[in-house]
């Protein structure tokens, strides 16, 4: 098979002998599923952190940005901090789904969803930020260069901030149709499996009609590598617009050229680390562990080492630039890194994120879901530490020494923090709920190349298929309406409880003597099995409501004609 | 469009492909296939056209990076040709390293969004829009092969389908 040829030195991707419809099921199987206590244990956790984090934003808006802890030097710290972080975990998921795609990386099927998901809902996160470290946030939209009445005034585009909005939303905008593009024939594989009526109708109604014709999967697979094209240079471009925002800057400790690609670097480490995080959790509550195997932890971890060992030579550089520059401002401001007040950040923010990656060299680390999990919460305080320090250590003591102060937190400042914490893990546990977590067509159209089942027959040595031995039949198949088996079984409800009508000893009524029943509605009874005035007279609300649902016309008439009465005097008569 | 049409069931995308290949040879027209993932070289097989969605994108780009070079060229240098801390706003090209992330930015927004949008249109997808898969199983492992009939040629069709490693084989009327 020369179609799927595949090394025999690679490991098996999907591992359990998957076939098709099996991969359909498992990737189903949350969603169509009911949650469990954790589920919603976790869930209210978040829902409260997020709500604690609503009241923090209302108190800042409504009070002022004097309830942080920000001082006239010290103007940026948690709001920033954690807007650059929550852009810097973004990153990974573009990563994931663009750069492997690129790369033609096949172990990225079964993380690319999850991955991207993440990036959109962190994005959410650190898009808040720039809004509510406004002083007056409702005038949040003069930042967009719309015609107005001032003459119109316009926006100044030399400000790497105006940048930030252009890059944010380019970002967020493009990333969520990728996402969304790549969940269409997923969202129709649910849309084709759901039995009941409301599933089937929002799945198709998000699935815009997706119907897999070849035409259709050659245009979605371009538009996925074009996309992939452009959300490469896309991520590459948004952190270091983001990274703008310092280097662009007189100050020492921010203005340095290094910033953006240490900072992208630095975006895909603890991009890579959420995943990381995150995924551990999934494999294991959702049952994925065939899919998301103990080679793709291990993969990410090699991201997560090359990444980090890119972020430990972009620290050393600084140092040796500081050093190597002459300019005092500068060394004083790693001196005070190293030493100052904020000793403690530099000392966290450099163990964890270049020793700690470090250790990924040993293979039995790697391959440990339990030292793979612990290290990438590591990494994750680790860059939020990195970007508190850039932000903050530069801040406080610059050139003028009496402008030198400290900076501490308020409640306020951590709240909101873990609002956006809380936020992050609403959106990521609805999603995993509703949404298929794995792109289950992709990892369909790799099963063969690398699913255990196929790899154990080509070593084998037989064929990847089988051809079916019966004849198929050739059938002639009428085009009609099917009726839904919910359909019938609700029909059987309703006549179990108004009576079967019996041609052979019953006699039909001409129903259309009961005012409000037409000579159609009488043809729909008739197809339901309602003939007689003494069915008719059976019918109580509930029986009512029933119908109406079967029929779906006119609802409540028949209540408001009461048809049962007057069935029941009809009847009396014949 | 011809009136009646076999739909042939195939369970893999090798038999599919072979299945393509030998009723392409037969010179029968393969109205469509519908299939649960892409499979690599069905386009090639059954002789669909290339598709020119990176063409419109890269148009689309070329757009977005001329509409950042008026808006900021007008805005920046025409409108209001301000001193913004002694940035030379006297031409465009004086301040346009300033101008790249946006023109840069702008070129990706437009590139993306409506090849997207394009790509929506050309395959009909949009919400409320309904499926039309001949069947449910085209989602989730199975493969239909629509063939056109005409007649005087059905039978010989039939059983070279049936040979073809078809599951199952129906004949609807449209």
């Amino acid at each position: 098979m020369a179609s799927h040829y595949e090394a025999p030195i690679r490991k098996p991707l999907v591992i359990g002998d998957k076939n098709y419809h099996d991969v359909s099921v498992d990737i189903a199987a949350p969603i169509e599923g009911r949650a469990n206590r954790q589920w919603w244990i976790v869930f209210s956790i978040a829902l409260a952190a997020l709500l604690w984090g609503i009241g923090a934003i209302i108190y800042t808006i409504s009070t002022g940005i004097g309830t942080w802890g920000l001082n006239k030097t010290v103007n940026w710290a948690w709001d920033i901090t954690n807007f650059v972080w929550w852009v810097g975990i973004g990153h990974a998921g573009t990563l994931i789904s663009a750069v492997l795609l690129l790369f033609r990386q096949k172990w990225r099927m079964a993380i690319n969803r999850s991955a991207e998901a993440m990036t959109i809902f962190s994005v959410i996160q650190a898009g808040l930020f720039p809004i509510i470290h406004m002083g007056r946030p409702w005038l949040a939209y003069w930042v967009v260069p719309i015609p107005n009445q001032f003459g119109s005034l316009w926006v100044n585009f030399n400000s790497p901030l105006l940048w930030d909005v252009f890059a944010i939303s380019t970002y967020l905008s493009v990333s969520l149709v990728f996402w969304w593009t790549g969940l269409l024939p997923d969202f129709a594989m649910i849309r084709d499996r759901a039995v009941k009526p409301f599933q089937k109708k929002i799945y198709g109604l998000v699935s815009f009609g997706w119907t897999g014709r070849a035409k259709d999967w050659q245009r979605f697979e371009e538009v996925s590598l074009v996309l992939a094209g452009l959300a490469t240079p896309l991520v590459l471009s948004v952190h270091t617009i983001v990274s703008f925002d310092f280097a662009t800057s007189v100050i020492p400790g921010w203005h340095t050229t290094i910033f953006p690609p240490y900072f992208v670097a630095g975006a895909i480490f603890s991009g890579f680390a959420m995943v990381q995080t995150l995924l551990i959790i999934m494999r294991k509550v959702c049952s994925l562990e065939a899919y998301i195997t103990v080679q793709h932890i291990e993969l990410m971890n090699i991201v997560i080492m090359v990444t980090g060992s890119i972020v430990g030579c972009a620290y050393i550089t600084e140092l040796f630039i500081a050093w190597y520059s002459g300019v005092e401002y500068e060394q004083y401001a790693f001196l005070n890194r190293a030493t100052g007040p904020y000793w403690w950040a530099y000392l966290l923010m450099m163990s964890c994120n270049v020793v700690s990656p470090q250790v990924m060299w040993f293979k039995k680390i790697r391959t440990s879901i339990v030292i793979s999990f612990v290290i990438s919460i590591v990494v994750n305080i680790g860059m939020w530490f990195e970007r508190f320090v850039i932000i903050v250590t530069s801040l406080h003591r610059d050139y003028l020494p009496s402008s030198w102060t400290m900076f501490s937190p308020t409640f306020v400042d951590i709240g909101i923090f873990i609002g956006t914490i809380g936020f992050f893990f609403v959106l990521f546990l609805l999603y995993a709920r509703t949404f298929p977590v794995i792109a289950q067509a992709e990892v369909k159209s790799i099963l063969k190349s690398s699913g255990s089942k196929y790899k154990k027959l080509r070593d084998a040595g037989q064929p990847l298929y089988q051809m079916p031995t019966e004849i198929a039949p050739a059938r002639e198949v009428e085009v009609a309406e099917v009726t839904k088996p919910e359909e019938t079984a609700k029909v059987g409800d309703l006549l179990s409880k108004l009576g079967t009508f019996d041609p052979d000893t019953d006699k039909a009524d001409d129903l259309k003597k009961v005012k409000g029943i037409g000579p159609k509605m009488e043809q729909t009874l008739n197809q339901i099995g309602i003939y007689t005035f003494a069915q008719v007279s059976r019918m109580t609300d509930t029986e009512y409501r029933m119908l109406d649902e079967i029929t779906g016309a006119f609802p409540g008439r028949a209540q408001r004609d009461d048809w049962a009465g007057q069935a029941m005097k009809l009847n009396k008569k014949s | 469009m011809a009136s009646k049409v076999i739909h042939a069931y195939y369970n893999d995308d090798d038999i599919l492909m072979q299945a393509v290949k030998k009723v392409k040879t037969t010179k029968h027209h393969i109205e469509e296939v519908y299939c649960p993932f892409p499979v690599h070289g069905l386009d090639k097989a059954m002789g669909l056209a290339p598709t020119r969605i990176a063409i419109t994108s890269f148009m689309y780009g070329c757009l977005g990076l001329i509409v950042a070079i008026v808006m900021m060229n007008y805005i920046m240098i025409e409108d209001w040709p301000q001193d913004i801390g002694g940035k030379p706003s006297f031409t465009y090209i004086q301040n346009m390293p300033a101008f790249v992330p946006i023109m840069f930015e702008l070129t990706v927004f437009f590139a993306a969004h409506l090849m997207v949008i394009t790509f929506y249109l050309r395959s009909r997808l949009w919400p409320f829009k309904k499926a039309e898969n001949p069947d449910v199983r085209t989602t989730d492992d199975h493969f239909v092969m629509e063939i056109e009939v005409y007649s005087g040629d059905e039978k010989g069709l039939m059983t070279m389908l049936q040979e073809s490693g078809a599951v199952e084989i129906n004949q609807v009327e449209k």
